[in-house]
């Protein structure tokens, strides 16, 4: 399962990124093995429609979870229809908060 | 004159498979196909298979209960047609969007979305703990009252860009100011 989050920075100590699509960084946290992928959010320049992009390029990569403080109104039915849970972290965490998060499940 | 725009039918998820094909036709059949449109084929599903009335099934479309009357009597003419001609059934189209719950979770203090409703939440998913809560609970209205205040929300101009979520905290502004909208 592969879950991504937004950042603010490309290391493990930056802080989740409250907007969605004009985040600086996605980070793609592969589940099964463990994986922690920077990768630099393209949209992130364009002056609308960064949400959908963000949504599609995320798609493409066939995440499951998507991390972040804030989604816009025209994300959550791109990615209901694609089974993609969302969720909206409410207090500033590092991107090791949430890995650590999601790995506690097990 | 503006052309009226049609209205985004709320979906709850995609049928389980893409369409239906006849099998053992005694003459040869032209292999022709219907298309039956994803708010049809939710209108049969709540209709006929969650047994609802057509003023409960229209409410959770998002749509008004002639229009739902409207679309399920398409819906059954194309089933019909396929059933009785011996056509393929595609499930495809229509003007749709679908819709999750939120859930609250107390124990990381997050927000989440069940986009699989077919399966019950057992756990949040960031941190697996059982304490969560669901924004959609409310025993103090009829679902149809809920319904019709998120419908307030959603289409104000106001709550828009915040989506669905805000919805919880525009719906207590209703509640508080005696709900004078429904």
């Amino acid at each position: 399962m592969k879950v991504a989050i937004t950042s603010t920075g490309n290391s493990l100590n930056s802080n989740v990124d409250s907007r969605f699509g004009r985040c600086s960084y996605f980070v793609i946290y592969d589940k099964e093995t463990e994986a922690i992928e920077f990768i630099p959010n393209q949209s992130q320049k364009l002056t609308e429609g960064v949400g959908t992009s963000a949504v599609e390029f995320l798609l493409s990569r066939n995440i499951s979870m998507v991390v972040s403080g804030e989604f816009g109104s025209k994300i959550k039915p791109m990615f209901d229809s694609r089974k993609v849970t969302m969720i909206v972290v409410k207090e500033p965490k590092t991107i090791d908060d949430i890995i650590k998060l999601i790995n506690h499940k097990k | 004159m503006k052309r009226r725009v049609r209205r985004m039918r709320r979906m709850h998820s995609l049928p389980a498979v893409k369409g239906f094909s006849p099998f053992g036709s005694v003459q040869n059949l032209e292999d022709k196909t219907v298309y039956l449109l994803l708010e049809e084929y939710e209108s049969i599903r709540l209709c006929d298979y969650d047994m609802i009335t057509h003023q409960e099934a229209s409410v959770i479309m998002g749509i008004s209960r002639p229009t739902f009357t409207r679309i399920y009597a398409s819906a059954r003419q194309k089933v019909a047609k396929a059933f009785v001609e011996g056509l393929k059934i595609s499930i495809e189209g229509g003007k749709v969007y679908f819709d999750s719950d939120w859930y609250h979770c107390q124990s990381c203090n997050c927000d989440f979305s069940n986009p699989d409703k077919t399966t019950e939440v057992k756990s949040c998913p960031l941190c697996g703990s059982k304490s969560f809560t669901h924004y959609q609970d409310d025993e103090s209205k009829s679902p149809e009252i809920v319904e019709k205040d998120l419908e307030d929300c959603f289409n104000s101009s106001e709550n828009r860009r915040h989506g669905r979520r805000k919805g919880k905290n525009c719906r207590e502004n209703i509640q508080g100011k005696g709900r004078n909208l429904v």
